[in-house]
């Protein structure tokens, strides 16, 4: 959570119990050098402190895009494919809490499409948890969920 | 200033906890009353942890898990979350309904079985602010509580992420449930909002 790690065929990258959080995965099919950030929230410069860059879509996309760009991978190939962004909760009031997920859906989509980054898939919103596995090798993202089934997009 | 729990003294940490204990007294003679049969109720251990490290209390990110989510409103405004892996939820829904142990299963869990852990939640959530209140003074008014079922992760980062941009730490109350040689282990995690903590601290007298 808040956090992004780098990785090239045949490796894989995982992350575990995506509620509102978005992972982004990103690939450059070329090199095979794939990145994947698991983000909490959609933008650093509502934030009071920015401690972890990690946390926020549009901080979280640079920072992975340079480290991937450092490891090899080729910036204006690069293609994207997101999961996450539920409503876990469910209220009669509302509050912000459950826009959360809609909200970071939004950020992600537009800070890609800023960098340039083409977004093939996405798997967002529903109300349940998603654990997702992106193969650096295919390009495949492979989703699990608790009662709503798997798929890869 | 914004404290965030991990600036915590001992004696702060104390004092928190002792009110978790008092909490869960109460809380175990309302459950008690509840059920109309014996229910006991401790709070084994009090941690200040870091948000990556939370889901790892109930088996990691990806288990299956019941949470319990409560908004909290008044003069110290926080957030509750009280939360158990499944298998645990399942026992105490049997210990809250007088049925024979491992009746209640995951795929067998229906509204009865639902409305019956919110209600649990929502019993541990007030005697806390309860007991809270007292020491304080301070009002605290708890909204209905939302439940969740599914993978800890995803319960847990939708409830984080409202305090995401604020604090890294979580306050974790270890919460035990024991009936007739059985127990069952939930974690309640209080998440105080950006300032709620100061002023808490400042009304029990242990700010620094």
């Amino acid at each position: 959570m808040a956090d992004f790690k780098i990785a090239s065929a045949p490796d894989k990258l995982m992350t575990a119990g995506l509620g509102s959080c978005i992972g982004i995965c990103v690939l450059d099919k070329k090199s095979k050098i794939a990145g994947l950030a698991h983000i909490m929230l959609p933008s650093s410069t509502q934030a009071k402190s920015v401690q972890n860059r990690a946390k926020f879509a549009d901080t979280a996309i640079e920072d992975l895009l340079q480290e991937m760009k450092k490891q090899g991978a080729r910036t204006n190939a690069l293609v994207a494919k997101i999961a996450g962004g539920a409503q876990m909760f469910k209220f009669s009031g509302e509050s912000d809490i459950l826009k959360i997920g809609e909200r970071n859906a939004i950020a992600v989509k537009e800070n890609l499409k800023q960098q340039g980054i083409r977004l093939l898939a996405s798997d967002v919103g529903g109300n349940y948890g998603r654990t997702i596995t992106f193969d650096a090798e295919t390009g495949e993202l492979f989703i699990r969920t608790i009662g709503h089934g798997e798929r890869v997009i | 200033m914004v404290y965030d729990f991990n600036e915590l003294s001992g004696m702060q940490i104390d004092a928190l906890k002792e009110i978790g204990n008092i909490g869960a007294g109460n809380a175990a003679t309302a459950l008690a009353q509840m059920i109309n049969d014996k229910i006991d109720m401790s709070v084994p251990e009090v941690n200040i942890l870091p948000f990556a490290e939370v889901s790892n209390l109930v088996g990691g990110a990806g288990t299956h898990v019941v949470g319990i989510y409560l908004c909290v409103e008044g003069s110290a405004p926080c957030s509750i979350l009280f939360m158990m892996p499944i298998q645990q939820a399942c026992l105490l829904v049997d210990m809250l309904m007088g049925r024979t142990f491992g009746s209640t299963t995951p795929d067998n869990m229906e509204d009865m079985e639902i409305s019956a852990m919110a209600e649990v939640g929502n019993i541990i959530s007030a005697t806390y602010l309860n007991a809270l209140s007292m020491f304080t003074q301070l009002n605290f008014i708890p909204s209905v509580p939302a439940i969740g079922m599914d993978m800890a992760g995803a319960l847990l980062d939708s409830v984080l992420a409202v305090f995401g941009a604020v604090a890294d730490h979580v306050l974790v109350l270890e919460t035990e449930f024991h009936k007739e040689g059985q127990d069952v282990m939930g974690h309640f995690f209080l998440l105080p909002e950006p300032g709620s903590l100061d002023i808490i601290l400042s009304a029990l007298g242990v700010n620094v």
